[in-house]
């Protein structure tokens, strides 16, 4: 009995949890052509969440188009088709890892620091006084916030790509020994405008859904340093959780 | 934006800016506040004292619409502050400013953006009259050369000060003042003390301080309220209230330990507890 009813408290409080994201993230949009014209405020977020994760992202799209390029080689090998690899390296970090991994990254550099930031001002009473000096905070901090990230991500997740193939380019034509030539032209003819459409998608969704479920955890954290933690905890697992389930459902409809 | 297009009452009159009516308030079931009735007059400072966890910041909570009461009418100059919708709220917020314990100050902004900030959030005003604004605002509180300085490299009585310049940059008719003397050194706290009376004079404001402090209170108020047991157990000026010989009034204002707030927390017997192992803590 216990049991049935710790389910039924745990599916209303899913249930809670997402009317009020829902509702906050409406309330975000509807204050959000607003914040677009507060230029200043979203050009410092954007310098925030995606100047400030560049190191992270372009150390990371070397490693994984390294990698990439290693696991390339050797699985097209088998096959005697190693000229393939510049297209394999470019469709894999265009369509899926560039835009995945760039998210699960973002998530946990930029977005944990949005939760933290605004959970903190909200532990400091600087929310309220904004509040009390008539100043709506999810207008000021939150919408240029959002915007930032949704802004940052997918100009992240394109030199996170760029970066890749470098490192696919490096480990495959330098170490690997193929050919040059065959690389990079094979990648431009298979490589098509939709491939690249499809991975700006799919790191636009994921901006929205990761700047989106940052402010919020941010914005409704307890007041104590215990919540902030945890909600900067809750920031990186749902939003990792929300991008992977987004990338099966975008992938199913895109392809 | 100017308190001038604001319709209020001649200053100096005593017609009340706050009135609380048979307010009842809970959180979590837990009844706060069970008919409370508080009038604040315009043009004194009026005080709020009253044992730690009697609501005092929870009034201030209702009288700014950061909370509804759950029974009762809060009103603002007039207007029920409960039954306003947000945009409405904050207009009426535009009439007040609140000092928060901590100072509550942006931690990105300097001192000088700080104070700038409200005004540039409400106002297109031209960058050099920003700028005498906030720049006299400063001269008031006497830190006009920490233009410049960050939050974190305040004091608390600094920050607390920045914080008042902040909230009196509007021009409000309500100044709001949650704990300001906690934690201060006692030349911080003359400052402050002097700083609400002669802001509160000069610009002829209401001003409300939540406090615990009995002696600054009594320095500084000019009607004191004191909570306890979720309403009213005193009202009157400083010297009624010391003139109290009511049992709550007397162990507050002379600071006994033990009386109707007792020292104790409800707890099982103590012996009980000590003895057996199958009373539970």
């Amino acid at each position: 009995m216990s049991l049935v009813s710790e389910v039924v408290d745990n599916g209303r409080a899913v249930l809670v949890k997402s009317g009020s994201f829902t509702l906050f993230s409406l309330r975000l949009l509807r204050v959000t052509p607003a914040a677009l014209r507060r230029t200043r405020l979203v050009v410092d977020q954007v310098y925030n969440t995606g100047a400030l994760s560049l190191v992270i992202i372009m150390l990371s799209g070397l490693f994984v188009g390294m990698v990439l390029g290693l696991q390339g080689y050797d699985l097209l090998q088998r096959f005697g088709s190693t000229e393939s690899l510049g297209v394999a390296a470019g469709l894999a970090l265009l369509k899926e890892l560039g835009p995945v991994v760039t998210a699960l990254l973002f998530a946990g550099r930029a977005g944990t620091a949005l939760t933290s930031e605004i959970g903190l001002m909200g532990a400091t009473d600087q929310l309220s006084a904004m509040e009390m000096m008539a100043v709506d905070p999810v207008r000021r901090v939150c919408a240029p916030r959002f915007l930032g990230g949704v802004i940052a991500m997918p100009l992240l997740a394109g030199i996170f790509s760029m970066v890749g193939i470098f490192g696919a380019q490096l480990v495959g034509v330098t170490l690997m020994g193929v050919d040059a030539g065959q690389f990079w032209s094979q990648m431009r003819g298979a490589v098509e405008l939709r491939d690249v459409n499809q991975g700006i998608l799919k790191s636009c969704v994921f901006g929205l859904a990761c700047s989106a479920i940052a402010v919020y955890e941010g914005y409704h954290a307890a007041p104590t340093a215990e919540g902030v933690g945890r909600a900067t905890t809750r920031t990186v697992v749902s939003s990792s959780v929300a991008v992977l389930v987004l990338d099966y459902m975008l992938t199913a409809v895109l392809l | 934006m100017s308190a001038s297009s604001r319709a209020a009452p001649p200053l100096g009159s005593a017609a009340p800016v706050v009135r609380l009516t048979g307010v009842g308030y809970e959180i979590n079931g837990r009844s706060v506040f069970d008919g409370l009735d508080v009038v604040i007059e315009r043009g004194k400072v009026t005080a709020i004292m009253g044992p730690s966890g009697t609501g005092k910041t929870t009034l201030l909570r209702l009288i700014t619409g950061q909370v509804r009461p759950s029974r009762g009418r809060v009103e603002v100059n007039g207007e029920d502050v409960g039954a306003l919708d947000t945009d409405s709220l904050y207009r009426l917020r535009r009439g007040m400013g609140m000092l928060f314990q901590n100072g509550a100050l942006l931690t990105d902004l300097d001192v000088y953006e700080n104070v700038a900030f409200p005004v540039r959030e409400h106002t297109r005003l031209p960058e050099p009259l920003v700028s005498r604004l906030v720049l006299m605002k400063l001269q008031a509180v006497g830190l006009r050369g920490a233009a410049r300085l960050m939050p974190a490299e305040l004091s608390g009585g600094m920050a607390r000060r920045v914080a008042l310049a902040r909230a009196i940059v509007m021009d409000p008719q309500i100044l709001i003042y949650d704990e300001p003397f906690a934690g201060l050194d006692p030349i911080a706290l003359g400052v402050v003390l002097r700083l609400i009376r002669e802001t509160n004079d000069a610009l002829g404001l209401t001003s409300i301080v939540v406090s615990h402090d009995v002696r600054e209170i009594s320095l500084l108020a000019d009607r004191a309220y004191l909570l306890s047991g979720g309403s009213v157990a005193a009202a009157g000026t400083p010297t009624e209230l010391a003139d109290d010989s009511s049992p709550i009034v007397r162990q507050f204002m002379d600071g006994l330990a033990d009386g109707p707030v007792h020292f104790h927390y409800p707890a099982p017997d103590y012996a009980a507890q000590l003895l057996d192992a199958e009373v539970p803590v």
